[in-house]
């Protein structure tokens, strides 16, 4: 097939305040042609292409679409050019047909016929190899088929340019192989595809050319023929960088948690955490990575009890009389062995288990924004305090206490969180549950957003439990990071295990390997 | 016989007033608008019918009461509207919350409509009762068949708004299920995010829908002044409960055009059967008051419980849509 050049991007930048998403990124695309945009979490991947969808508008540099210079300031103006996005939240009405939602909003004038609509897309349908029927409610459908209406809403449109936005991630893999016969057929027929994803063997499988994008810098593009998984890694990740983050080893190392075949599933059925098992010992961080969305949320919340399990899940608690050198039969020691599943988290805090959670979404999960520091703090000790009363005092006192010694800046105790900087928050809710005298310290992306010193803080503050005895369980997302703070660190693909490294063996390379592609026999 | 016909037509007279509020409010909530203001706008739509015929029958000595007519209407479905625009501006541009916004333009239509009302009266002096005799002859003028002996007492004695009603219900039927601007509105009432990416001006569509559903509603209040009154005022509350049970009826027609037609014939059959049946003293006829917003209750339970999706109130109904929260 002859190549023409459907979408080049030249220079473009795009910033976001003090954020650089996307660094003078220039890409091309040809027609005919499956090119898959491959980069980390956070690397500006969709970033780059909401540019092209009318969503963002580039600070800097130049798109040309059909060799002609264009500016696109909405979406509308992209139809108009003939690119469609296809997003990962689909963008459905539930009680609107296939065909109604495709239809929607298009002024194609006459009245609303249904059959010829319906007619129209059959025609689509069957040319690509679609799967649809058009009279169908979006609510009886399942995640594939609001899928595939989606690529036909934007193909009725008369779109020649689509861009998938990790369209597989909900897919089951007989799914995934259906979109990419579509898509190869897209591409027989001349469209210009972008696939964006960080599933190697989905690059191989389906992709004619790769560009990969780190740290919103364009890195390069290869011809997916030419290369392999790892070299694919090693452009996506870069090398390994020193952050001299200290990592001494405590003394005594106990199993504290011990997840058995943990599976979750979420309100549509689709399962978030398949069969995960390990162990979290005291004395130990143990770090958790994985891409955005692998079921790193699900995990921590199923620990602490705010995830609905499967049956087949145990997640195990050993308290501090459990003795690990007992035999597996001694019944006196396995009371010591306490189930965490189907317990609230009232429960298991009243079973005595001092589990402290650091949740990724401070200010919704984790702190109250309309209350102040005294009332946040109270809000963990809220049962205890005379008859109908609680104590303001001791929270008042921790409030104190956690200003001093955390260096919060804060204009007083009594001002409400939502007023206090992303690190400050980060400190108050992350002195809070250390004051807790935690056994079990869960955080999750503890230093998104921070700067670097009150990173080291946090750092600090989680090896300073670590030596205390406490377990500490820290999901992060710099690899960096993690290869130096953790002691052992497990990796999440997709809601499995793809393997759990301990900090002599891994390397960033290995990591990154395991976070994208699930490989049986990595698995310890 | 004759119970049964004066029962039958009080209810269809009294199911027209409160389907006219209803429709308008379907309307409305189709585009995620929760305009809990009904009853106020009512008020204003029949205090504005009102005015304007009384000023117009007051300059001339002969009005004419197809005049009177159309300026009645005019003026109540510009007020209504007005009043759907005043809940526009302060929801939609604004982001007030719709619920407190709603009560207090019902709290505010119900002053406005008193206040003048009352004023009304005083100007007509004599007994202290406005009337507007010629302007609501017009409204009231039954059709040339209802004289056909029972079938006309039945279903042709009505003054032209209660056909009125039936046409509007059926047209915003049509509109609502066939037409591209229907299934627009549609949306932006399911999911104005997604109406919004597929191009549709959702703010445009919610001022239409909110400013285009008060009017109908006020045609209620229009309704219940010129005909269900017979072109008379009284400052006794009487629209202020009717308009709630045309909030009501809008759930029990599960936002749909066609069910309000029988509902609120229903609505107005159990409403006025305390009036028909014997032995019942003041204090149980309350009960029967009752009757209407307890089949709502039950309704609401029914369709809970059986959950079918079309049944279920628009997806974004009282939300606010701001387009940076995606």
């Amino acid at each position: 097939m002859e190549t023409i050049t459907a979408v080049e991007m030249k220079h473009v930048t795009k910033r976001f305040g003090e954020v650089v998403a996307n660094d003078e990124v220039d890409l091309k695309l040809l027609r005919g042609e499956i090119l898959s945009l491959l980069g980390e979490n956070g690397s500006g991947k969709t970033t780059l292409m909401n540019m092209l969808s009318g969503i963002y508008y580039p600070d800097d540099g130049q798109i040309y679409v059909n060799g002609k210079a264009v500016t696109i300031r909405s979406p509308k103006d992209a139809f108009d050019l003939g690119i469609g996005m296809i997003h990962q939240h689909f963008k459905l009405v539930d009680v609107f047909t296939a065909a109604e939602n495709i239809v929607l909003g298009l002024n194609e004038g006459g009245r609303l016929d249904r059959k010829v609509i319906a007619a129209k897309v059959k025609e689509i349908a069957d040319r690509y190899g679609f799967d649809i029927d058009p009279n169908q409610k979006v609510y009886d459908m399942t995640v594939s088929q609001k899928q595939t209406v989606e690529i036909v809403k934007v193909l009725y449109r008369g779109a020649d340019i689509l861009i998938l936005d990790e369209p597989t991630a909900v897919l089951t893999p007989q799914e995934t192989d259906k979109l990419f016969a579509v898509m190869r057929n897209m591409k027989a027929d001349g469209k210009a595809l972008v696939i964006i994803t960080h599933k190697l063997h989905e690059v191989m499988d389906v992709s004619d050319r790769v560009a990969v994008l780190r740290k919103g810098k364009y890195i390069g593009d290869v011809a997916t023929c030419d290369t392999d998984p790892q070299k694919l890694t090693d452009m996506m990740v870069g090398r390994a960088v020193e952050l001299n983050i200290d990592c001494p080893k405590a003394e005594k190392v106990t199993e504290r948690i011990e997840v058995q075949h943990l599976t979750v599933r979420d309100k549509d059925g689709i399962p978030r955490l398949s069969d995960v098992s390990f162990t979290a010992r005291g004395g130990e961080i143990l770090g958790i990575a994985g891409i955005s969305g692998s079921g790193q949320k699900q995990l921590l919340e199923a620990i602490a009890g705010l995830q609905p399990c499967a049956p087949e899940s145990h997640i195990l608690y050993k308290d501090e009389q459990w003795n690990p050198d007992a035999p597996a039969d001694d019944l006196e020691n396995q009371k010591h062995v306490h189930e965490l599943i189907g317990k609230s988290p009232l429960d298991i805090s009243k079973m005595g288990v001092a589990l402290s959670f650091v949740p990724e979404d401070r200010l919704g999960m984790g702190l109250v924004a309309n209350m102040d520091l005294t009332d946040n703090m109270l809000l963990r000790s809220y049962l205890t305090g005379r008859g109908i009363f609680a104590d303001r005092k001791k929270p008042k006192k921790l409030a104190e206490d956690v200003v001093e010694e955390l260096e919060v800046v804060t204009p007083s105790i009594t001002t409400p969180v939502r007023k206090l900087s992303g690190g400050n928050v980060q400190k108050v809710l992350v002195g809070r549950e250390i004051a807790m005298d935690p056994t079990v310290l869960m955080s999750a992306y503890a230093v998104r957003g921070l700067d670097i010193n009150t990173s080291y803080t946090i750092y600090n503050l989680m090896t300073e439990q670590k030596l205390k005895g406490v377990a500490v369980i820290y999901v992060g997302e710099d690899l960096d990071v993690l290869l130096e703070l953790c002691d052992r660190i497990l990796v999440l693909c997709g809601g499995q295990v793809s393997g759990i490294v301990p900090r002599e063996e891994a390397t960033k390379e290995g990591i990154g390997l395991l976070m994208t592609q699930f490989r049986k026999e990595a698995q310890v | 016989m004759t119970q049964f016909i004066s029962l039958f037509q009080a209810a269809i007279m009294f199911g027209s007033v409160i389907m006219f509020g209803a429709l308008g409010e379907i309307l409305t909530e189709r585009s995620g608008n929760l305009n809990l203001g009904v009853p106020g706008i009512m008020y204003l739509g029949g205090i504005a019918g009102l005015i304007g015929s009384f000023f117009y029958e007051a300059s001339t000595t002969s009005p004419s009461p197809v005049v009177g007519m159309l300026i009645a209407l005019v003026c109540a479905f510009g007020m209504a509207a007005l009043g759907g625009l005043i809940f526009s501006f302060l929801t939609i541009s604004l982001r007030a919350n719709q619920n407190v916004t709603g009560l207090t333009l019902t709290i505010f239509g119900g002053g406005v409509a008193n206040f003048f009302g009352g004023s009304l009266n005083k100007l007509a002096g004599g007994v202290g009762q406005i009337s507007v005799a010629a302007t609501s002859s017009a409204f009231r003028t039954a059709t040339p068949l209802a004289g056909m002996g029972t079938a006309g007492k039945l279903f042709f004695s009505y003054g032209f708004l209660a056909y009125a009603a039936i046409v509007i219900a059926v047209f915003l039927h049509y509109f609502m299920s066939r037409s591209r601007k229907g299934l627009n509105l549609r949306a932006v009432g399911e999911n104005p995010g997604t109406a919004d990416a597929a191009g549709i001006n959702v703010t445009r569509n919610k001022y239409l829908a909110t400013c285009m559903g008060a009017g109908v509603s006020g045609l209620g209040g229009l309704y219940y002044v010129m005909d269900y009154t017979k072109g008379t005022w009284a400052n006794d509350g009487g629209i202020e409960s009717l308009g709630w049970l045309a909030v009501a009826l809008v759930i029990f027609a599960t936002w749909k055009p066609l069910n309000a037609i029988w509902g609120s014939y229903l609505f107005g059959l159990l409403f006025w059967m305390y009036f028909y049946i014997p032995g019942l003293n003041r204090s149980s006829q309350e009960l029967f008051k009752m009757l209407p917003y307890i089949v709502t209750l039950v309704v609401l339970v029914a369709v809970s419980l059986r959950n079918k999706k079309e049944n279920q109130p628009p997806a974004s109904l009282g939300l606010p849509y701001f387009r940076e929260e995606r």
